[in-house]
């Protein structure tokens, strides 16, 4: 790859590997990297697997932002392996470790059941208010309504702000705030009418209330998405809808 | 995975957390500068501002009672449930005995101060 140690810089990129068949606990191994400035962690990984060792195992797909499959700890922090590039760690060393918080499958690549289990509880699709045949065409929505939910829909499920969100790290059966983010993205979408059902898992014991507003989430987000808010604007919304419930005539009740 | 659908209790003492946080950011900061600063070094205000007479007739007021009972008893709760919350995150995980423990301690205070603002008369 005479293209990418063209100008003779070198990082040495330490990775957290784990090969459950024959590693007892996962180690920190290091690899000696030529770089160039245009490379991101992410080619950095890609050298080590196609130059120096072939066993080293990462998720990866798109490379510029947009799959959510490379998040990883560099540097001890929660970011994109494609958005974070090697030039950015001028002391010529970087950690690269699985993601915090997810039990490791192998190397850099986690298990992430548990969030695909709540993604699937929250329904993240549209139910619609009321069903419109084709003849009547399609749902409208103004500009207005679409701002409302617009930045939730850009969650990639990369799991960046589970890894940042200390409380996830506490107590796994937390929702936690991606799946907060986008549980608010159909519940605030002014076509959907499932807010009610989707409600009992964000009032629930699993829920909002769990989040102690440490706002880390937010930061890490590569999509510049802010679950803190959706978690914030849901915890207001559970406990109106649990004072509510002891008022209001018949139903809501549980 | 657990089940996620047991409705969850924390509203009542989410909104106690949040009222007395609200209480705490708009009185908490004058209350310290008051009890703690401006009447002990007679700064501002007369030596006399917080002497036992004006006290007791503000405490028998019906609106220094008011004002007196929320103030103690939902910065409490708002105290109770950030150590509470804080305990969590040292490690500290809040079993029922600590749940009891803390919110019943706010529960306690409550009670004596509205015991102590009922005894003072009107």
């Amino acid at each position: 790859m005479a293209e990418t140690s063209g100008n003779g810089k070198v990082i040495r990129v330490e990775v957290l590997r784990y090969r459950p068949e024959q590693d007892e606990e996962p180690f920190l191994q290091g690899y000696d990297v030529p770089f160039t400035d245009d490379m991101s962690v992410l080619q950095g990984l890609q050298y080590i697997k196609d130059w120096l060792d072939g066993t080293l195992s990462f998720r990866w797909s798109c490379r510029m932002a947009i799959c959510g499959s490379c998040g990883m700890m560099i540097d001890g922090e929660p970011r994109l392996a494609c958005k974070t590039f090697l030039r950015d760690f001028p002391a010529g060393t970087v950690r690269v470790e699985a993601l915090a918080h997810f039990p490791i499958e192998r190397d850099l690549v986690i298990r992430m059941d548990d969030f695909l289990a709540k993604l699937e509880r929250i329904k993240p699709y549209i139910i619609p208010k009321e069903e419109r045949t084709l003849a009547q065409g399609e749902y409208l929505q103004t500009p207005a309504q679409l701002d409302v939910y617009e930045q939730f829909s850009s969650c990639i499920n990369c799991l960046l702000c589970y890894a940042a969100c200390p409380q996830y790290g506490l107590n796994p059966d937390f929702v936690g705030p991606g799946i907060m983010a986008l549980l608010h993205r159909y519940n605030a979408d002014s076509r959907d009418g499932a807010a009610v059902e989707r409600m009992e898992i964000a009032g629930s014991e699993a829920g909002v209330f769990n989040c102690t507003a440490v706002g880390y989430c937010s930061e890490v987000c590569p999509k510049h998405v802010d679950p803190a808010n959706a978690v914030n604007q849901n915890k207001t919304r559970a406990a109106g809808d649990y004072f509510l419930r002891l008022v209001r005539p018949k139903g809501g009740a549980k | 995975m657990k089940p996620i659908n047991r409705r969850s209790n924390a509203p009542v003492f989410w909104g106690l957390f949040g009222a007395g946080g609200m209480l705490a950011a708009l009185f908490g900061p004058v209350l310290v500068f008051i009890t703690g600063i401006a009447v002990p070094l007679v700064l501002i205000l007369p030596a006399d501002a917080m002497s036992w007479p004006r006290m007791q007739a503000f405490a028998q007021h019906w609106a220094g009672k008011g004002l007196l009972f929320v103030v103690v008893a939902l910065f409490m709760w708002h105290a109770m449930h950030r150590i509470l919350h804080s305990l969590h995150d040292l490690g500290v995980h809040a079993g029922t005995a600590l749940k009891f423990a803390c919110y019943g301690l706010a529960l306690l205070v409550t009670m004596t101060a509205a015991w102590i603002l009922v005894a003072v008369g009107f």
